[in-house]
């Protein structure tokens, strides 16, 4: 028994199988994300004026991941046209950068996450509030490298309130409030900012498997079913575009709004 | 076309070789849509049982709040724990159990069995395809399912017990209850989720893209229409509860605020959260599902019904087009009524009236429907077996549920209905005597075709007659219950609320729940227990009749017309024995002129 329509395309349709699969698996896929960005919407309108953070996340990073990620869409399509005029050669080259952009994607929001969960709010007993990276802590003191705010407002619009220098703050555990990271729980801010970069990046790495994949033992299928094999890059394509469309929308709204 | 007139003559070999593929192939890792739909009902049938029994131990609890529970009462407290102390229910129990109740019945019960087995069944033989587009993915869709129930059920055994903010599980009182049950759940939810998306893009592919030759979009039976519909519904409603969960999972587990409001206390004491999240936004989440969820729970339902009726009618359904295009109606418009759910929480008089015009005009299309199969009875030589009984009892009861909705859809008789027993009665009327009669109807009717034998036909009345009355005599009462004012979800059945409670608590206190209404407590219960009872007939005749029913004497023994019944009984792996090609519609039945008064899809014009 076989299937119908697994690699010919129906005549009525314009589409086989797995192309109308992928398709409706996006528009699910529009609907998750769209409503982790109402959520987004939904905090951010709720939050108290001045308490919703500007300017917490660096900018030429996000930029630099941007670029890379439109790298990868590009070279995706190259790698599925290259197979298109039957060459396996150019398609390894371009779907191999495919999967080292996304590589470097997912190292560089590594390094932003770590920079997140080593950053320190810490509130005083005496009230100031300490802001920094920490660098040592044990059971007596806390050392952090960063600035002392007057009021917490400053630390939200990093716009308005740009930090100037670094000093080395020790601070002793017994004047300390409260210590907290820059973690999920820190603000609703940081909480959709994990939430749906996080969800991306599971998506980016699970995309990088699939792609890994068919750039590697996958390909095997080239020989005995070019177009098959050749389908199977269109779809995991059209993944990869629909996994960088989200972060053209997430960069701007987490890290430029 | 090549692949399929390619495949087809090769299927009686394949059939041989898959029956010595070995039990775990066969019946478990079974990649064939049949075995699929199979595994689903009989695990969503057990699992609607499961719900059904946590619904009478909460029945006893509330006729006789704190006294231990007859017969079961030891093994509960055996099992559970604390929370069933000298075999009484706890409230934290009731409220785990009722919970439990709700997610199971929906989630692991009716939808699985609505859509998933017998869409996976019925579907792919009716538009005359050799399986569903991705068999593979429907095997993982199944052991997904499998993977959240065991997550759902494991949750009863962990300490604090499963979850206990209800199936809606509200924010806040869903993150601070201190139990890890949410926390299952949750994770429990994303797997029944990502299970019914699997399925939702496979069927919506499958329908899409391997209908056979000649079967047309208006050749399509009503059931494989009111299947595109639901599967479009839950692709699309269901990743906003995933989000939503997701995010409730970040509550609970990561100590993020998404759901919890600045200054939130818990217990007296100010919570140790940043706050600054909405509440709100939960309940927008959840109901952008819950509602749409309505009609996933109906709409496979409905297209049972159309196949039964037009098949013990002998005549084509009246108005295919109508019904064809009220279920795409109803399937867009359920996206923009989920707010008729909230109007008590203060979200604004603007939006209510909104939602209270979306949610008036949504039942125009359900009216239709409804009005269709009522149509297509008149002037037919009506066939009374068990199916047709249980169709025709669902169109009287599940007018009932849709007509007691209306007082519930406009916000202002919501003020006074709303939390109260009334809805827990309107929205059974639409799921157990509506929905599951459907269903049984749909076990009965393609019974044959899934095993070659009929079920006891004597048995099957008697089941339909004693779930018709008893399913009555539970939920009847408490559209009076509710009226008086009784609220849902309360773990004492309301006696503290009672006008004895109230005389007792001295001067001041006036009304309250009459005796009378409190006494209709007893009635249910006991209604209850013969519901209970009365499935045995059902469980016992589905297994006996696997073996011992009655042989059918042809592949085609209701004399149907639509394509599932154009097959060998049962059909192999592969479906037909050649493949079909479909030269008229549906419901070709009594027309004048035919050798035939039922004439199949795939037969030729003259």
């Amino acid at each position: 028994m076989d299937i119908p329509y697994t690699v010919d395309t129906r005549p009525d349709t314009g589409l086989y199988n797995a192309k109308a699969g992928i398709w409706l698996f996006l528009a699910s896929e529009v609907m998750l994300f769209g409503a982790l960005f109402s959520a987004y919407i939904l905090l951010r309108v709720g939050a108290p004026e001045g308490l919703w953070p500007l300017g917490w996340l660096n900018v030429p990073l996000g930029t630099i991941n941007t670029l890379v990620l439109i790298t990868s869409s590009i070279t995706t399509v190259m790698a599925w046209a290259a197979l298109k005029v039957n060459q396996f050669d150019r398609f390894k080259l371009f779907h191999g950068i495919t999967l080292l952009c996304a590589l470097i994607f997912v190292g560089i929001k590594s390094f932003e996450y770590y920079d997140k969960f080593t950053h320190y709010e810490v509130t005083l007993k005496d009230g100031r509030i300490a802001d920094g990276h920490l660098k040592e802590a044990t059971d007596t003191h806390v050392t952090i490298s960063g600035r002392f705010v007057e009021e917490r407002e400053e630390l939200y619009d990093l716009h308005k309130h740009k930090a100037h220098g670094h000093e080395t703050i020790t601070i002793a555990r017994e004047d300390i409030e409260k210590l907290s990271n820059y973690g999920p729980r820190h603000n609703t801010y940081m909480a959709i900012y994990f939430t749906l970069t996080g969800l991306h990046a599971l998506h980016v790495i699970g995309g990088a498997i699939v792609i890994g994949y068919l750039w590697g033992p996958g390909s095997r299928l080239w020989r005995k079913d070019p177009e098959r094999f050749t389908n199977r890059i269109e779809i995991s394509g059209l993944f990869w575009h629909f996994v960088d469309l989200v972060w053209i929308f997430l960069f701007p709204i987490l890290y430029l709004l | 076309m090549q692949a399929t007139t390619h495949a087809i003559p090769h299927t009686g070999v394949h059939e041989a070789h898959h029956s010595d593929a070995g039990f775990w192939r066969t019946y478990i890792f079974s990649t064939d849509h049949k075995v699929i739909g199979i595994q689903y009902g009989l695990t969503s049938l057990t699992f609607l049982l499961i719900g059904f029994c946590l619904m009478l131990v909460m029945r006893w609890q509330i006729a006789h709040p704190g006294e231990p529970v007859p017969v079961i009462g030891g093994l509960l407290e055996a099992v559970l724990g604390d929370v069933a102390a000298k075999g009484v229910m706890s409230n934290e129990l009731y409220n785990s159990f009722g919970a439990m109740h709700g997610t199971i019945m929906i989630f692991l019960g009716v939808v699985p069995l609505a859509f998933a087995a017998f869409g996976n069944y019925v579907v792919p033989l009716m538009i005359g395809a050799p399986d569903m587009a991705f068999p593979r993915i429907n095997m993982a869709s199944y052991h997904v399912f499998v993977l959240g129930g065991l997550v759902m059920l494991v949750s009863f055994f962990i300490p604090g017990g499963a979850a206990q903010a209800g199936w809606t599980s509200y924010s806040p009182l869903a993150t601070s209850i201190a139990t890890d049950g949410q926390t299952f759940w949750l994770i429990g939810m994303v797997l029944l989720i990502t299970s019914s998306l699997l399925g939702a893009v496979n069927f919506i592919a499958t329908i899409i893209q391997l209908r056979a030759p000649g079967m047309t979009w208006m050749r399509l039976p009503f059931f494989v229409w009111a299947q595109f519909v639901t599967a479009f519904l839950l692709l699309l409603a269901f990743p906003p509860l995933e989000a939503a969960g997701i995010m409730q999972l970040m509550d609970k587990v990561a100590g993020t605020s998404f759901f919890l409001p600045t200054g939130l206390a818990i217990g007296g004491d100010l919570a140790n959260v940043s706050g600054g999240g909405s509440p709100l936004l939960w309940q927008h989440l959840f109901w952008f599902l819950g509602h749409p969820e309505v009609y996933v729970l109906i709409l496979p339902a409905m297209g049972i019904v159309a196949e039964v009726i037009s098949n013990n009618t002998r005549k084509p359904i009246w108005g295919y087009k109508s019904l064809v295009y009220s279920a795409l109606a109803i399937g867009f418009l359920s996206f923009i009524v989920w707010a008729h759910h909230m109007y008590l929480t203060g979200m604004g008089t603007k939006v209510a009236t909104f939602f209270q015009t979306t949610t008036m005009i949504i039942s125009i299309p359900s009216v239709i429907i409804l009005t269709c199969m009522f149509i297509s009875l008149w002037g037919g030589s009506i066939r009374f077996n068990t199916p047709m009984l249980f169709v025709l009892a669902f169109l009287p009861m599940f007018g009932i549920g849709g007509l007691t909705g209306l007082p519930l859809g406009f916000s202002y008789s919501d003020i006074h209905l709303h939390d109260t027993y009334y809805v827990i009665a309107h929205f059974h009327y639409i799921v157990a005597p509506g929905t599951i009669f459907a269903l049984f109807a749909g076990i009965y009717y393609w019974f044959p075709k899934m095993t070659g034998r009929k079920m006891n036909e004597f048995w099957g009345r008697v089941h339909f007659w004693l779930s018709f009355i008893f399913m009555n005599l539970v939920f009847q009462p408490m559209f009076a219950q509710g009226m008086s004012g009784m609220l849902r979800r309360m773990a004492d059945g309301g006696a503290m609320y009672s006008a004895t409670a109230n005389a007792r608590a001295g001067a001041g206190v006036i009304g309250g729940l009459t005796d009378y209404i409190m006494s209709l407590h007893t009635y249910i219960l006991w209604a209850a227990v013969g519901l209970a009872l009365a499935q045995i007939p059902f469980i016992v005749n589905l297994f006996w009749s696997l073996r011992n029913g009655p042989k059918v004497k042809s592949d085609n023994p209701w004399r149907s017309t639509t394509l599932e019944w154009q097959t060998p009984t049962p059909p192999p792996h592969g479906n037909f024995a050649e493949p079909p090609r479909v030269y008229r519609g549906p419901y070709e039945y009594s027309v004048p002129g035919h050798p035939t008064d039922y004439t199949p899809q795939n037969v030729p014009e003259k």
